[in-house]
């Protein structure tokens, strides 16, 4: 569905040098995958998404959604952040129809689909309460509603559980799986943790810093529903220590 | 040092004459507080949006900012005459700046995620504005709002001192030069309360336009978003 060309993009930095952010990445991603990208910082996974979502252009390459070339932002996305960056003046549903406006689509159609989409995300009763009166977890979850009400069929999201504690973050990530299971997307998620990427994805994609490369893409064969517990499958254990072996091994070469 | 009982004694005995100036003074406090507000604000909104316009006239306020607007009002004086324009004027160019830097930072802060996101819903930059940057600025520009009320009271009263028959301002130098000084002090105890009612409408109305902003203040947690 979503087909990334040997996508590569540079910059100037404000002192004038060329920085080499992305290098010859490709990528063929299906109809409804759900993909993790991994790597360390600066190895370009937000740049990507940008690229993907038609904010940035790269500087070489492309990326063909359907067989379409993206040259400009398309609103058959939904973002999703590392902050929620609701409005504090809107209440949760007016969080959500946010995206209905800005479409400039009618709202009338679609406040009942919010209203849906805040039940299915676990909080019915909270559409009139102000971001300030939720948790950092529910305002990740009204991001994510915001995000999926005009049912746009690519979500990008850029470590949308990085900011919450760990304990949330594993229920955020099992919540989004059984959304996704509801209404399933293709997704592009980046994170920084290896076992969010693999308990949540069909394929991890493991990058490298400097420029960011592919590293390697995994197949990950653990069955559907996913659940925490096969963090202790033999085949996530390794799953999660060739992942380590890619993202650490070049760092150590470099010191020696 | 006059005593307080002599200074309200005083104050009651002039009080409808008191009333007259004060109300020039207030006058030309809000004449000059209004068009700092009418011409800050779009200003502000300007340098936001046009890199260039940034770049040529951001140099410009700043240096006039930087000039002493107690040097500056005799000129105003002379060319403007010593009636009340000159202290609107006076009030205008003291109150104009922090407006002006407020809103801008305001309509700068708001977070890029969201002009990204409006960007991928390609919402028209008007649009933007309006539901995103505009709101996201507004505590900024009340706080601007804030400090530039109270600079528009101390302008009009600068702009009295140096010449003029009415006024809170021209009441303290008469006042002064007569060796009244209970009265001078009733004078300024007067502006005094007038900056502080002053002050405090504009953060009523801001209360009243921004709650969400007043709310997570109190809760001492970052506004929700950032």
């Amino acid at each position: 569905m979503i087909s990334i060309r040997s996508v590569g993009k540079t910059y100037r930095s404000r002192h004038g040098e060329v920085v080499d952010a992305l290098d010859d990445v490709s990528l063929d991603v299906r109809e409804k995958e759900f993909v993790s990208i991994v790597g360390p910082s600066g190895c370009g996974k937000s740049t990507l998404l940008k690229i993907i979502a038609g904010l940035v252009p790269a500087s070489g390459g492309e990326v063909t959604i359907r067989g379409r070339p993206v040259r400009e932002p398309f609103p058959d996305v939904g973002f999703v952040f590392q902050n929620a960056v609701l409005l504090p003046w809107r209440t949760v549903l007016d969080n959500v129809m946010f995206s209905i406006e800005m479409l400039g689509l009618p709202g009338n159609d679609y406040r009942a689909r919010a209203r849906d989409l805040i039940e299915l995300a676990g909080l019915a009763g909270f559409e009139r309460k102000y971001p300030w009166e939720l948790s950092g977890g529910m305002q990740q979850r009204v991001a994510l509603c915001r995000a999926l009400v005009h049912d746009p069929s690519v979500l990008l999201m850029d470590e949308p559980f990085g900011a919450l504690d760990a304990m949330t973050r594993e229920e955020m990530g099992l919540e989004l799986l059984r959304i996704w299971e509801e209404r399933p997307k293709t997704i592009f998620f980046v994170t920084h943790s290896i076992p969010e990427a693999i308990l949540l994805a069909d394929r991890v994609v493991v990058m490298t810093p400097r420029p960011g490369r592919l590293a390697r893409v995994l197949d990950i064969a653990l069955d559907r529903p996913r659940a925490v517990e096969m963090e202790f499958d033999p085949r996530f254990k390794a799953y999660s220590e060739e992942i380590r072996a890619l993202i650490f091994r070049p760092r150590r070469e470099r010191v020696h | 040092m006059p005593a307080p009982l002599g200074i309200i004694r005083e104050t009651w005995e002039w009080r409808w004459r008191l009333l007259g100036h004060t109300w020039v003074t207030l006058y030309e406090t809000l004449a000059g507080f209004g068009l700092s507000i009418a011409v800050g604000t779009p200003l502000a909104v300007m340098l936001v949006y046009s890199p260039v316009l940034r770049d040529a006239v951001y140099p410009i306020v700043v240096v006039a900012q930087a000039i002493p607007k107690v040097a500056i009002a005799p000129v105003l004086l002379l060319l403007l005459g010593a009636g009340e324009v000159s202290k609107v004027v006076v009030a205008f160019s003291v109150a104009f700046f922090p407006i002006v830097v407020d809103t801008a930072t305001g309509l700068a802060a708001t977070p890029p995620e969201l002009l990204d996101l409006s960007r991928s819903y390609r919402a028209s930059a008007f649009k933007t504005f309006v539901k995103v940057r505009f709101p996201t600025a507004l505590p900024f520009f009340f706080s601007g709002l804030k400090v530039a009320v109270t600079l528009s009271v101390i302008g009009a009263v600068v702009g009295e001192f140096i010449g003029s028959d009415k006024g809170l301002g021209y009441v303290i130098v008469s006042a002064t030069s007569y060796w009244k000084s209970n009265l001078a002090f009733g004078a300024m105890g007067i502006l005094a309360i007038l900056a502080m009612a002053l002050f405090g409408l504009v953060e009523l109305v801001e209360r009243l336009v921004c709650p969400w902003y007043a709310v997570s203040e109190r809760d001492a947690g970052a506004p929700a978003g950032r």
